[in-house]
């Protein structure tokens, strides 16, 4: 049971207070759909990297990676300096001229430029449904914890509501806040508060860690107090059996970082929109090299907290008091209760279970004072609300402008389509508060929903890469294998056996991975080959596109970013030397 | 609007509340879990000064550039 202080309350009233007072602001400054969807393309570099970075720092991020270092340590950074950097570097160097030197506003419509018109549907009504499914996952898990937490129980007698209500007000609550900042100040408001928001996670995990770490003896301490799987990234990954993921090294370079990781960082609309949003050519392709150097030092904020919470000597100060039934847990990451309030027993090991996900709201229950505590947890909120406000963006911009100005209504002035953006962003926060709903009445379809966006976003880094630097792809080739390396994942999940998930298509499974992780990474892998295998060979037998309609659109045939105006440190490609010698020298450092 | 403008407010609010609070309870049993320190003191100082150099930045790129 959490009880919150009167200061507490308001350290988090006076961050919604300037969250809502920002769109507020900015809606004068709203007045065209540039603006709305755009953000006006005045953003500067600093900013759209850091919100760049923030709009992925959703609720997953926060307290997915916390779970995984208390799960696997510190090779959860490999998800960071593996599975984020290059990535991030090449986007800016190579990808973001075509973004954003082309006159596509957004990510499907570069699809349509380059290609054709069912290769950026096909791209649109995807990405459209995953943003509304994965806000309303991020709804989910905020009322979920707030509800488990007992956040708001003491706020709630103390008004005499009913606590059965507590789930559908923080629903509500979140939904009407990003509501309010996005309906007014659209893109440029979500920014903003990402930005924010990025300042907030900060001010409140690192102290956390900090506090954290003194209290365990430092790296030094945790390094000989814990396991040595879990506080080296290489050490074991020759071999998927000495390693704390279950992978083995290519399955892992291959599937996360170069697949899966590419397919995200450069291909999603949700974080290439912040990049599109900058004041220059520049100013864009230096978005995600700033991003990327905050981005590499996140493991210490994030997957730091559940390495302190697993050793064995953090909280001796005082016993926790998050649970009664904590005494003779070890580790400060709680047990897992269901819902009688009984501790969760494992039906194999006879242990009882831990509850990952409570790895940071515990840390902050025990290292922070009243105060402190409101600082934390306004961070965490802070993280929720701007997974959400991405996702949202996102979806108002691919909706106007790719399929309802696509599909539905062609020739409407501005104004109209600045207020279907604004209805785009009601109904479409209308629904993530179904598709939450849905989370807690159907678990299982939403885990199936997921499964079928990562096989649908598996191949897809194929094609932009065929379609960017070799001008003899086709449309027909795209589409025929963006499909078709959907359908490979899908078939490879089916036939393999990872943990206890795939295997779903056949009696004897071909092949059984040492961990799940592997299966994905291999899933991936399977993916993006056959897109790449099949795009080839249909662009071969179909007619390519007139070279004189690709200008600005393949590599070959653009022109190089001017940049002899920029002194040699301020080119985006001396920023990206710096950012990838930094990641080899963490990688280095915590090997 | 300069971005800075909001941020560095917001951390200047946030920071007094927490200094005020920890002066005031400077000593209070509450320090335990944070090891004894007074975090909300030293912290709330810390984004004191943040938010007030945000304000100036802010400020300085508003003197440079002429009205538009």
């Amino acid at each position: 049971m959490m009880n919150l202080s009167p200061i507490d309350w308001l350290i988090m009233a006076v961050y919604f207070a300037f969250v809502l007072g920002i769109g507020f602001v900015l809606k004068r400054q709203t007045r065209t759909s540039t603006d709305f969807f755009e953000a006006g393309k005045s953003i500067p570099a600093w900013v759209c990297g850091l919100a760049f970075i923030s709009a992925n720092l959703g609720a997953q991020e926060v307290i997915g990676m916390a779970a995984s270092g208390a799960k696997y340590g510190m090779a959860t950074s490999q998800f960071y300096w593996l599975g984020a950097i290059p990535a991030m570097v090449f986007v800016g160097l190579f990808m973001m001229p075509f973004y954003y030197g082309s006159k596509a506003r957004s990510v499907p419509e570069y699809l349509r430029l380059r290609f054709d018109e069912k290769t950026r549907g096909l791209n649109a009504i995807s990405f459209a449904c995953m943003t509304v499914l994965s806000s309303g996952v991020s709804m989910y898990a905020m009322a979920k914890l707030i509800q488990t937490l007992h956040l708001f129980d003491g706020l709630f007698m103390a008004l005499g509501i009913p606590l059965s209500w507590v789930f559908f007000v923080s629903i509500s609550l979140s939904a009407l806040i990003v509501l309010g900042y996005i309906f007014f100040g659209g893109l440029t408001s979500a920014i903003y508060n990402e930005v924010l928001q990025f300042f907030l996670i900060v001010a409140g995990f690192f102290p956390l860690v900090w506090l954290g770490l003194k209290d365990v003896g430092g790296w030094q301490g945790l390094k000989s107090s814990l396991d040595s799987k879990m506080v080296h990234t290489w050490v074991g990954m020759a071999n998927p059996a000495t390693n704390s993921l279950g992978v083995e090294w290519f399955g892992m370079a291959m599937g996360l970082g170069f697949v899966l990781s590419f397919g995200y960082w450069c291909t999603d609309f949700l974080v290439v929109q912040r990049a599109m949003a900058a004041d220059s050519m520049t100013s864009a392709r230096r978005t995600p090299l700033i991003a990327a150097i905050p981005k590499m030092f996140f493991p210490f904020l994030v997957i730091m907290p559940g390495l302190i919470a697993i050793a064995p000597n953090a909280g001796r100060i005082m016993p926790t008091t998050a649970q009664v039934s904590q005494q003779q847990n070890p580790t400060l990451v709680p047990y897992k209760l269901m819902p009688d309030g009984q501790v969760k027993i494992n039906e194999q090991t006879h242990q009882p279970e831990l509850d990952y996900d409570l790895v940071i709201p515990t840390l902050l229950l025990h290292y922070f004072p009243p105060g402190m505590l409101g600082l934390g947890l306004t961070a965490l909120l802070a993280s929720f609300m701007s997974g959400m406000a991405g996702n949202v963006t996102a979806f108002n911009t691919v909706w106007t402008y790719d399929i309802y100005q696509a599909y539905i209504n062609k020739k409407a002035s501005d104004e109209h389509y600045l207020w279907m953006g604004r209805m785009a962003t009601v109904f479409g926060i209308a629904l993530s508060m179904g598709a939450a709903y849905m989370a807690t009445a159907f678990n299982n379809i939403m885990d199936l929903l997921q499964l079928v966006f990562a096989f649908v976003n598996a191949p897809l880094f194929a094609t932009f890469l065929l379609g960017m630097f070799w001008r003899r792809t086709t449309g027909h080739g795209a589409f025929f294998g963006l499909v078709s390396g959907t359908l490979a994942a899908a078939f490879h999940h089916g036939v393999t056996l990872g943990g206890d998930k795939g295997g779903w298509l056949v009696h004897n499974v071909l092949h059984t991975y040492p961990s799940e992780m592997a299966q994905n990474f291999w899933t991936a892998i399977y993916a993006w080959v056959t897109c790449f295998v099949v795009t080839v060979a249909i662009s071969l037998f179909t007619t390519p596109r007139p070279e004189d309609e690709l200008k600005g659109l393949v590599y070959s045939l653009t022109e190089r970013p001017q940049e002899d105006h920029l002194t040699f440190w301020q080119r985006p490609a001396t920023l990206a030397v710096i950012v990838l010698l930094m990641a080899v020298a963490l990688n280095l450092y915590f090997y | 609007m300069d971005i800075r403008t909001p941020i560095g407010l917001m951390f200047l609010v946030k920071g007094v509340i927490l200094a005020g609070y920890g002066a005031y309870s400077n000593a209070s049993p509450i320090y335990d879990r944070s090891l004894g320190m007074n975090v909300n003191l030293y912290w709330g100082f810390l984004l004191i000064a943040f938010g007030i150099s945000m304000l100036a930045l802010a400020r300085r790129s508003l003197v440079n550039t002429p009205e538009t």
